[in-house]
């Protein structure tokens, strides 16, 4: 149990963390007053914390390669913007269907492609977010193609809808700690702990009478269960999706923010999707060098926090070693 | 289906053989095991020392048949392997870093699952043999010292309570104090009556525990030894070299 005691002795072990944590609250906080386009960034934001916690747990925890999640995240959110937007059906129920959809390929596809290992599983769960990506360009009788869907109504249930901005960031950082939540005892569990046993040594861990074949496969469907929760809710969220949404620029700032906030860490995820989103709108004084603004911040946090922002905490134990040897 | 083993053995190998492509690391080896002996397998790198313990856990695809007490061990199955009692401890010891000591030797009893009164009892047992580990319970075990690991190692393999325990180099990297301190602790279980393999290039040391050694050579057992025929450096090159 995390008593007022431990968390203070975790404080006073953490500050540089703790500090990172106390700004990332005082700027939800004050996007939250102050309102305007910065509430759809921290949207956007906590959307991407909820892929990225998925995401954490297939490679962070079991030490995995994904490509493909945002796969799982169209198949979800194109199911949720159909059944909303074209047959009228209940965000809820249209969501249910999507996680169901989702996941019933992300059993289809782990089956065979998690037999593989490193950079070959990683190449067959790229191709699974490309055949995705192209399904949802060509078939467009239902996708409407690049023009994508729009009028897909907000989040709600029955009569209940959300429909403010800062009520919509209310939820959507609900979801994201939720997501955060679990994660957390997924980590702490006996699931979690023999997910981390594979990421250390395969062989170790089945001679341990850990079913890797089968815990991988578990991981994999526990990170496109949080993929697909995030299409669904970004597609209530904004009221649109197009293919590009869940292209492969998706994966490519799921990365970036998963080790920039810290892969295998559990709040890692968070900082990094707020990190990650919040940077670019920083760096707008700096007008045609933005991106090279961005890039030089980015290069600079994993060099001097190579483990990412939430292992901060590991640069003290880790000095304090050296001194007690 | 069980058979009578003879002699008390309580592991048979038959024709065991196991490649990686097209390299032959294990050519069909016999070897056998009795109850509560320390037995000792021997030689030079490179001469399939590690292929046999991967490959009596069923860690790599091979032919023959392995028998512990009597009932055929599954191949290609370390997971069935494992449920039957044979535990490995791997060479360069496979702890899981990022983890702590604490969740390493819960990961130890995986196949206990909820039966907490006996993962204390085991857990105690585990500590009592290895008090440095208790100091470092919350530790993360990527930071502990190589002889501390090696410790956590073998206390993580104890944790499943093994009915054979197959141990792939405990000595490589480590200080001859801590090696002595080690291997000082297998002996003690040894006497307990826990049956060991106990793999070791440094052939003197495992001499020293072990009722009866094997000597492998290119992938085969070369010659099998009575650790007490062996008194001078040159008795045991005469093994090594055939």
């Amino acid at each position: 149990m995390i008593s007022r005691a431990t968390i203070w002795a975790d404080v006073r072990r953490n500050p540089a963390l703790t500090a990172l944590w106390a700004l990332a609250a005082a700027l939800v906080a004050y996007v939250f007053v102050t309102g305007g386009y910065l509430i759809a960034v921290l949207h956007f934001a906590a959307i991407y914390v909820v892929f990225v916690t998925g995401l954490n747990i297939f490679m962070g925890y079991a030490g995995q390669v994904s490509f493909g999640h945002n796969a799982f995240a169209a198949i979800s959110g194109y199911t949720s913007a159909v059944l909303t937007a074209t047959y009228g059906w209940e965000p809820l129920a249209a969501a249910a269907v999507g996680l169901c959809g989702a996941l019933a390929c992300a059993l289809i596809v782990g089956y065979p492609t998690l037999r593989l290992r490193g950079h070959y599983l990683a190449m067959a769960t790229l191709a699974i977010g490309l055949i995705v990506y192209e399904i949802a360009v060509q078939w467009q009788s239902m996708t409407q193609g690049y023009m994508g869907i729009s009028g897909i109504p907000p989040l709600g249930i029955g009569r209940f809808t959300v429909t403010s901005d800062r009520a919509l960031l209310v939820w959507l950082i609900g979801f994201a700690a939720l997501s955060l939540l679990a994660a957390a005892g997924i980590r702490r569990s006996r699931l979690g702990r023999a997910f981390v046993a594979i990421a250390g040594s395969e062989d170790a861990a089945r001679a341990l009478g850990i079913d890797v074949a089968r815990y991988k496969l578990v991981a994999f469907l526990i990170s496109a269960f949080y993929a697909a929760l995030a299409g669904s809710l970004f597609v209530h969220a904004v009221g649109f999706v197009s293919p590009e949404v869940y292209g492969l620029h998706m994966v490519v700032l799921a990365f970036t923010m998963l080790y920039v906030g810290g892969i295998g860490t559990i709040g890692g995820a968070a900082l990094g999707a707020l990190v990650v989103a919040l940077l670019p709108e920083t760096m707008r004084r700096f007008s045609e060098y933005q991106d090279l603004a961005y890039g030089a911040v980015l290069i600079l946090i994993l060099i001097y926090a190579p483990g990412g922002l939430a292992a901060l905490s590991r640069l003290r134990p880790a000095s304090r070693r050296k001194e007690s040897a | 289906m069980s058979d009578a083993a003879p002699e008390g053995r309580v592991l048979e190998v038959e024709a065991l053989s196991a490649r990686y492509g097209h390299v032959e690391a294990l050519r069909p080896v016999d070897l056998f095991v009795r109850d509560g002996e320390l037995v000792a397998v021997l030689g030079p790198n490179g001469a399939g020392k590690s292929t046999l313990m991967r490959a009596l856990m069923g860690l790599v695809a091979t032919q023959g048949i392995v028998r512990f007490r009597g009932s055929a061990v599954p191949r290609r199955n370390p997971v069935g392997a494992a449920a039957m009692g044979l535990v490995l401890v791997p060479e360069g010891r496979g702890i899981f870093g990022p983890m702590t000591v604490a969740e390493n030797l819960e990961l130890g009893a995986y196949l206990l699952k909820r039966d907490k009164t006996e993962f204390a009892r085991r857990h105690e047992r585990v500590l009592s043999l290895f008090p440095r580990l208790k100091e470092r319970l919350g530790q993360v075990a990527g930071s502990l010292s190589g002889g501390e690991q090696q410790m956590l190692a073998v206390g993580r393999a104890l944790m499943s309570e093994p009915k054979l325990l197959l141990l792939d180099e405990p000595s490589l990297g480590l200080a001859p104090r801590v090696v002595e301190e080690i291997l000082e602790k297998l002996g003690m279980l040894n006497r307990e009556g826990l049956p060991i393999i106990l793999v070791e290039q440094k052939a003197p040391l495992a001499l020293k525990l072990a009722r009866r050694a094997y000597v492998m050579s290119v992938g085969r057992i070369a010659a099998e030894i009575d650790p007490r025929t062996i008194t001078s450096h040159d008795d045991l090159a005469r093994y090594y070299l055939g």
